[in-house]
């Protein structure tokens, strides 16, 4: 990709864009169409498109493989700890109403929460399966 | 769009435009054109598909009509979704309403199942890159 000028500079750019909109769907799910699924496979889309212009060592260097195999498991955990906290509130797990000062602001707060879990999770592998499969 | 679901909509797009093709090519590129002779009779494996596709064919015999308005699942917690997410929730996508809340621990087993997956993937094809820099030792 060393000769693609044009590829080169539209992606420096784009990938920027790319990565804000992933945000914008993450924490935009609640008013919006979107959520952590969508945001990280948008994210990780972003991510690998960076990947594969620049290529795979250049993302490496700014995502490594072990921060990547951490925010994978560390999304699943944000989002069971989510549960967890709610039982030590004293209510179910996963029942954000205990969490916030009223039950709509509890059940606002806990779906952003494991909504950031989802998030990270599918970025974080979808950019695995990229790893892994350039690793071949 | 004609199904109004926007959400699922949005997530086929970003899976089938940003990711699929990239797999699909990655893909291509680790596996040869031919598949491998198997010494294996696969008789067992293919009368468990039949057997198991025959099942599911007689399932959809009850199946209800499609967008039937009468079908169970829009008459069970459907309109108590619709009717009281912006209450008890108070957000205004009810889509996000259902997948996290009322239904977050569906949501929390399908994180863990791409998790699970990943995991999986890792462990079949993400280790050879220890043999490669043995390699470039050598």
């Amino acid at each position: 990709m060393r000769h693609h000028i044009i590829v080169r500079v539209s992606t420096r750019i784009l990938v920027a864009f790319i990565l804000l909109f992933a945000l914008y769907v993450q924490f935009h799910g609640d008013f919006g169409p979107g959520g952590g699924f969508q945001a990280g496979v948008i994210f990780g889309a972003g991510c690998i498109l960076y990947g594969l212009v620049f290529g795979v060592d250049a993302l490496r260097v700014v995502i490594p493989d072990a921060i990547v195999r951490s925010i994978a498991a560390l999304g699943v955990l944000l989002f069971a700890g989510v549960g967890v906290v709610a039982i030590l509130a004293g209510g179910n797990f996963l029942d954000y109403s205990v969490l916030g000062q009223t039950p709509t602001a509890g059940q606002h707060l806990g779906i952003i929460l494991i909504e950031l879990g989802v998030g990270m999770t599918v970025a974080s592998v979808v950019i695995l399966l990229y790893y892994a499969f350039t690793n071949r | 769009m004609t199904l109004d679901a926007v959400d699922v909509a949005f997530t086929e797009a970003a899976v089938g435009a940003g990711i699929a093709t990239i797999l699909m090519l990655a893909t291509l590129a680790i596996t040869s054109a031919r598949q491998k002779p198997s010494e294996k009779r696969a008789l067992a494996p293919m009368l468990a598909a039949v057997a198991t596709g025959l099942v599911l064919a007689y399932g959809l015999a009850d199946l209800p009509p499609f967008a039937d308005p009468e079908a169970p699942a829009h008459r069970h917690v459907a309109p108590r979704y619709l009717n009281e997410s912006a209450k008890e929730i108070g957000i205004p996508n009810v889509v996000t309403s259902v997948l996290a809340s009322y239904r977050g621990y569906d949501t929390l087993g399908e994180v863990t199942v791409i998790f699970t997956a990943g995991v999986g993937v890792l462990v079949l094809i993400g280790r050879t890159r220890h043999r490669r820099r043995e390699n470039d030792d050598e």
